[in-house]
């Protein structure tokens, strides 16, 4: 079995330039084929806030508005709008990447990746990728509903779909990095779903997305506005519902400034220690 | 000119607070050549590849694959080496030719992907989902995966675990076809005639420690393959170990019952060497 030819030593010594963002363009293609093929991931994560959306909006379409002052009023199903985009892309980060990488991790995907070239960077921006296209996809079809089914306006204002832009990328960095994090917690395949969908469902309720937030004790709305959610839910409902929605606000305001701060701040620090914490391989 | 090994391995050692995975294991293998670590479960056959493959840190003792550290190896070092896992993921939702095209694109001097799929003998189901096929078609998935990237050193980790007699010789066939191409091969495996096939030296291990090392045809030394010659007279069952088999046979007077010579095989090496660690692993 003596080798007839021995492989001479000819490689580069480094990775050709460029080699993160081709890994990471590919990687971001594969991963929106994957999602795709899963019924799970469209289902759950894909379309259960629109879903969820047409429920509310049917369901609360008689009862009184929440606000109604100057001729101006605030529905119901109106509130619910910016509630299921926030539900939206904190879902599609936080627990759909969450449960992905750690099934990934427990099953030994990453393993087998971690014994390739490919760079943690890239296997990251695949993640991002596939969670801006499914989410701004998932956005669109969300707004698609709510004027085409349900006769709501949107706003006309650029500042406000501005706005929108912005609270939407942020909170989606946010959820990225979050869903990252969470995903160290199982410790196997089977309790990715168990582990993470409770942490997930706690944070949405805290965070006044099935509840209004004013509703919610003081000390309930000081712990969710430590958490990027609740920010996100304030950017969307400040981007999408008549100016007099702010007095469902604490404070009566729309606060972005505080909004930029906490996202901008949960992005920072939630790149950076899930860079520090990310492994590709499960502790044994 | 001669090429320094592929793989150095100096006493190393792997501790999991007080049981000694690998116990000071030292063995070299040249470039080219096919090397098997042979050893029953739980041998510590597994925790060498993975330091090897820069999956575990040693504690003690060195290691080195191509010139380098795995431990401290980059993402450069990795397009030079090929890895088949024990247990790998599930790329579940990917066709086999998606999931060979895309890390086809992480490596850098790819094999070409058809005829990749062609060597593993997965032509035919290139089009199927990998869920889709039987594990022993995963399994050269596996390869396939562990090759596309020419590496200059594979990794197979229990490759034919769980094969029929059939596909096992399919495989084998596969894997002279890599060594032939000049690629460096540590393969373990507890089936003594897979390395006895494909192996062109071996080390037997177990617990933990390296209990011989040398060419397949000559492991155990010369002693343990000395010729018995069995017989039975009146004086009962007669068993002698001796270099001079066919002076022992005619010094027989008359026609003994159930006359034999027989070279002990690899395996009765192999269990010969097993047997004598069990009565220390039964003591620690």
């Amino acid at each position: 079995m003596s080798a007839t030819a021995v492989r001479q030593d000819t490689r580069p010594r480094s990775l050709p330039a460029g080699h993160v963002l081709r890994c990471a363009a590919d990687r971001v293609r594969v991963e929106l084929l994957q999602y795709v093929r899963r019924s799970d991931a469209l289902v759950f994560t894909f379309l259960f806030p629109v879903l969820l959306f047409s429920i509310f909006a049917s369901a609360f379409s008689a009862v009184p508005p929440l606000i109604e002052m100057g001729g101006e009023a605030v529905t119901q199903p109106e509130s619910y709008l910016p509630a299921m985009l926030a539900a939206g892309v904190f879902l599609s980060g936080v627990q759909n990447l969450g449960v992905e990488i750690a099934v990934e991790r427990n099953d030994g995907t990453l393993q087998r990746l971690a014994a390739t070239p490919l760079p943690v960077l890239s296997y990251f921006l695949g993640k991002v990728g596939q969670l801006l296209v499914t989410s701004l996809v998932q956005a669109g079809l969300l707004l698609l509903v709510a004027t085409t089914v349900f006769g709501m306006a949107l706003p006309t204002e650029p500042g406000r779909w501005l706005t929108l832009a912005w609270v939407f990328l942020a909170g989606l960095v946010c959820f990225a990095v979050l869903g990252v994090a969470v995903a160290q917690l199982p410790r196997t395949v089977a309790s990715a779903s168990a582990v993470i969908i409770p942490i997930a469902l706690v944070l949405q309720f805290i965070s006044g997305i099935y509840v209004p937030f004013v509703a919610l004790p003081d000390w309930l709305q000081t712990v969710a506005n430590l958490l990027p959610l609740a920010w996100v839910g304030h950017g969307m409902r400040a981007a999408l519902l008549p100016d007099i929605a702010r007095h469902l606000e604490v404070g009566g305001v729309w606060d972005l400034q505080t909004a930029a701060i906490a996202l901008g701040g949960w992005a920072l620090v939630g790149t950076v220690v899930a860079a520090a914490t990310f492994r590709w391989i499960k502790r044994s | 000119m001669e090429q320094a090994p592929a793989v150095v391995v100096d006493r190393l050692t792997k501790r999991y607070g007080a049981r000694t995975a690998v116990d000071g294991v030292s063995f070299e293998i040249a470039r080219g050549e096919t090397f098997a670590l042979l050893g029953p479960n739980g041998a510590g056959k597994s925790t060498t590849v993975e330091m090897l493959e820069g999956f575990r840190t040693p504690t003690s003792g060195t290691a080195s694959v191509l010139g380098v550290d795995p431990a401290r190896a980059d993402r450069a070092w990795r397009s030079r080496i090929g890895v088949v896992l024990q247990t790998t993921g599930q790329a579940g939702a990917l066709t086999v030719r998606e999931v060979v095209a895309h890390f086809a694109r992480i490596f850098p001097d790819a094999r070409d992907v058809d005829e990749t799929i062609e060597a593993v003998g997965l032509t035919e189901h290139a089009g199927r989902r990998v869920a889709k096929l039987s594990g022993g078609q995963q399994r050269r998935v596996d390869v396939a995966l562990g090759i596309i990237g020419r590496p200059e050193v594979l990794f197979l980790d229990e490759p034919t675990t769980g094969f029929d007699p059939q596909a096992r010789r399919a495989f084998w066939d596969l894997i002279r076809g890599v060594a032939a191409d000049g690629t460096t091969i540590l393969l373990t495996t507890h089936y003594l005639e897979e390395a006895e096939q494909l192996a062109d030296r071996a080390g037997i291990i177990a617990g933990g420690r390296l209990l011989a090392l040398d060419a397949v045809a000559r492991i155990g030394g010369a002693a343990a393959r000395t010729p018995i010659v069995r017989w039975t007279d009146a004086g009962g069952r007669h068993e002698v170990r001796t270099d001079e088999p066919a002076a022992v046979v005619r010094a027989i007077a008359g026609e003994p019952a159930d006359l034999e010579v027989v070279r002990p095989s690899l395996e009765d090496v192999y269990l010969s060497l097993i047997a004598d660690t069990e009565p220390e692993e039964a003591a620690a």
